[in-house]
């Protein structure tokens, strides 16, 4: 059911705000040659003539929050770092992206590198640190190869080594490829994986800004987040509040993926709707409707039609009952089982549970057992309650959040389609053909199917 | 390594041949040097061993233990954990589908159905060439051109069942395959030497494919009041950004998320 309409606007795309992706129809957006004709490193070089504390009271002024996940805000965390004592301070780069449906900093490094690389520069300054580290998740080489471009001219041109930050105040950078583990875009699980060890969480505190790596103090910053600093050193705090709400301003990437006619990056304030966002692409695939979609990932809690005027900010989709995490905008359609979805996305919680905690590593097993009997129409309907008790037991037991991003699609999806769950028990199976679902199914006839 | 010992325990693993030892000492010595603290530099020595071998053998983890000061058990602790290195051998090109939720909808799961029947082998098994590993993959951030295959970690988007097929064909027949994102494709070992830290140097490699397919432009190009992409179903080779699909355009009356 739809709450209301929205009021008519003349040309929804006016809407969008191409900032970080404004040169991606460049030939090679990815060359440093581009970068600076887009106004790139003007940020920097105005962040460097600031005092680092400056800088740090700029960001958190503009309200710069973090666009890993969590909202917290940049500049507060940068305001952290421990000033004045002896030990070495570090930037990483969280460029694990692996939340299922998160696919926004992939595609910014593959066409854009250099607006890390220059965030990166100016957060080091901010925070008085002479080595960063970026850690790409290694499934990405063609990310890779372009991040040992970039960072190759930027040594180049200066703005990293040798005097990078002024005389005497060199900056290093190091490209590192991790190697396969949902869990390290864990902040602290991240830290664990950079010091050569298996990725899992450490309980907090200390947190990172005090003992992070090598028990030193450390920021450990989203792609985005660090992306969008120059911009906001280039255009001022004003502009970049001018954007956005009050408690949750600037731009940000909307990724639209799923049942969708048109997929891809939208880059807009803070604060649009899924249903701009839909008006202005295409809206769903031709004659299907919306079923259930997450507004940032698939630990997100699951929303429905109902909120699809939610401005996708922090506070309003946290006010929704889910949160804002990466605006990865997964839109699924009628033909799409709900049972399904989350038996899969159990399945990979259960597959990346680093093992560290009871509840995660336990529940997510049997929560994985108990769905694919509900999705065969095996199970009985106590067992329906049964996974809403083990995810109950898992949520917020755990020391990192992929225990409680485990139970978010249990939760969210009895919430809304119970029925459904208990349709599979009663009919004995899956009432779904999830030959319907697939990205051919209406424009071809599907006599290549192979069910499983 | 999943092999059951009981009793006598394993003795230790062969060293590298002294030729290929002192090369590989070299670039490890070039990896640790980029951390501040020498630990940091196994899971780039991880793949340095397995670019050396196509896996993480044995021998590779005790090179890594003797370079960085550790135990073997220390190193089998950390490369069990990460699953981009193989504990087997495989084949030359790691073909990965995505089955999870929003790939697996669109298609993922009969993709990889179908290549599990067209090559005859099941989850992580190697055709009997060497030539392609098959594999189920997580969610690869590429959501909005699913469904996603990577090969060798390269990206082949919007795939379907028959443009997989053929690629796996090309693969085995040794045909030039290139991906919608990434560079032409080389082997997995020459992959590993990548994620070790040492930069693609092949010509027109990091050019290649250029900044983005149509779904990372969808948003800009609106912005600018350019006509919008629809669905792009772009199959691995064609070119690309390509035009809109006949009957997926923003004009189509079928606006699905009105309801009643």
């Amino acid at each position: 059911m739809t709450t209301e309409s929205t009021e008519p606007t003349e040309s929804p795309e006016k809407l969008l705000t191409p900032v970080l992706s404004a040169s991606w129809a460049e030939p090679e957006p990815w060359t440093l040659e581009t970068y600076r004709r887009y106004d790139g490193y003007a940020g920097l070089a105005k962040a460097l003539a600031m005092d680092p504390n400056d800088v740090i009271a700029y960001v958190k002024d503009a309200g710069l929050r973090g666009r890993g996940g969590a909202g917290f805000p940049t500049g507060m965390k940068w305001q952290f770092i421990p000033q004045g004592d002896d030990k070495p301070h570090y930037l990483v780069v969280n460029a694990d992206e692996s939340e299922p449906g998160t696919c926004k900093d992939i595609p910014l490094l593959f066409a854009n590198p250099h607006s890390l690389i220059e965030g990166i520069v100016i957060a080091c300054h901010a925070i008085r640190s002479s080595h960063a580290f970026i850690y790409l998740r290694g499934e990405v080489v063609p990310v890779l190869r372009r991040l040992h471009f970039a960072v190759r001219e930027a040594y180049e041109a200066g703005y990293l080594g040798k005097d990078a930050l002024g005389p005497g105040k060199d900056l290093e950078l190091t490209v590192h490829a991790g190697a396969g583990a949902y869990i390290c875009g864990e902040e602290t699980a991240l830290l664990d994986s950079l010091e050569g060890r298996r990725g899992q969480p450490r309980l907090r505190p200390p947190f990172p800004a005090v003992a992070g790596l090598y028990a030193c103090p450390t920021v450990v910053n989203n792609v985005e987040s660090i992306a969008s600093v120059p911009a906001l050193m280039h255009n001022g705090k004003d502009w970049f509040r001018s954007m956005g709400s009050e408690k949750s301003p600037g731009f940000t990437l909307y990724s639209l993926s799923g049942h969708v006619a048109c997929p891809g990056q939208y880059e807009g304030p803070l604060g649009l709707t899924l249903r701009q966002l839909l008006d202005m692409s295409g809206g769903m695939r031709p004659g299907h409707r919306l079923k259930f979609w997450t507004p940032g990932g698939s630990s997100t809690p699951l929303l429905t039609d109902e909120h699809l005027d939610v401005p996708l900010d922090y506070e309003h989709i946290g006010e929704a009952g889910s949160m804002l995490g990466t605006k990865a905008l997964q839109c699924f359609d009628e033909t799409t089982c709900v049972v399904r979805a989350v038996t899969r996305w159990t399945e990979f919680y259960a597959h990346e549970s680093c093992g560290k905690c009871t509840p995660c590593r336990e529940g997510t097993y049997w929560l994985v057992q108990l769905l694919r009997d509900i999705e065969a129409g095996k199970a009985s309907l106590d067992d329906i309650d049964k996974i809403d008790d083990i995810a109950d037991n898992i949520n917020g037991k755990s020391f990192c959040a992929l225990g409680d991003g485990a139970a978010s699609p249990i939760f969210s999806s009895l919430k809304f389609f119970r029925d459904e769950y208990e349709q599979h028990v009663t009919s004995g199976g899956c009432p779904f053909d999830p030959a319907r679902s697939t990205a051919w199914a209406d424009t071809r006839d599907p006599h290549l199917e192979v069910s499983a | 390594m999943t092999d059951v010992h009981l009793g006598v325990p394993e003795m230790p693993a062969p060293d590298f041949p002294a030729e290929v030892r002192a090369r590989l000492e070299a670039d490890a010595k070039e990896i640790i040097g980029r951390y501040p603290d020498s630990r940091s530099a196994l899971l780039p020595l991880l793949h340095l061993v397995q670019s050396e071998e196509g896996h993480v053998t044995r021998t590779g983890q005790q090179f890594c233990a003797e370079m960085l000061g550790l135990t073997t058990a220390e190193v089998n602790a950390v490369a069990t954990f990460y699953t981009m290195y193989r504990r087997k051998p495989s084949g030359d090109y790691q073909v990965g589908v995505c089955t999870n939720t929003l790939c697996a909808v669109l298609g993922g799961d009969a993709i990889f159905d179908e290549l599990k029947r067209h090559l005859g082998v099941e989850n992580d098994e190697t055709t009997e060439d060497g030539k392609v590993t098959l594999e189920h993959i997580e969610c690869n951030a590429a959501c909005d051109y699913a469904p996603v295959v990577m090969v060798n970690w390269e990206f082949f988007d919007n795939q379907t069942p028959e443009s997989a097929r053929q690629l796996v064909d090309d693969l085995r027949a040794g045909r030039d395959v290139a991906p919608t994102r990434g560079a032409p494709l080389c082997t997995f070992k020459e992959t590993a030497r990548m994620l070790a830290g040492f930069p693609d140097e092949r010509e027109g490699a990091a050019e290649a494919t250029g900044a983005a397919g149509a779904p990372s432009l969808a948003g800009l190009r609106l912005a600018r009041g350019e006509a919008p992409g629809g669905r792009v179903v772009s199959q691995r080779g064609a070119d690309q950004p390509s035009q809109q699909p006949p009957g997926h355009g923003p004009d189509d009356p079928a606006q699905g998320e009105e309801s009643e």
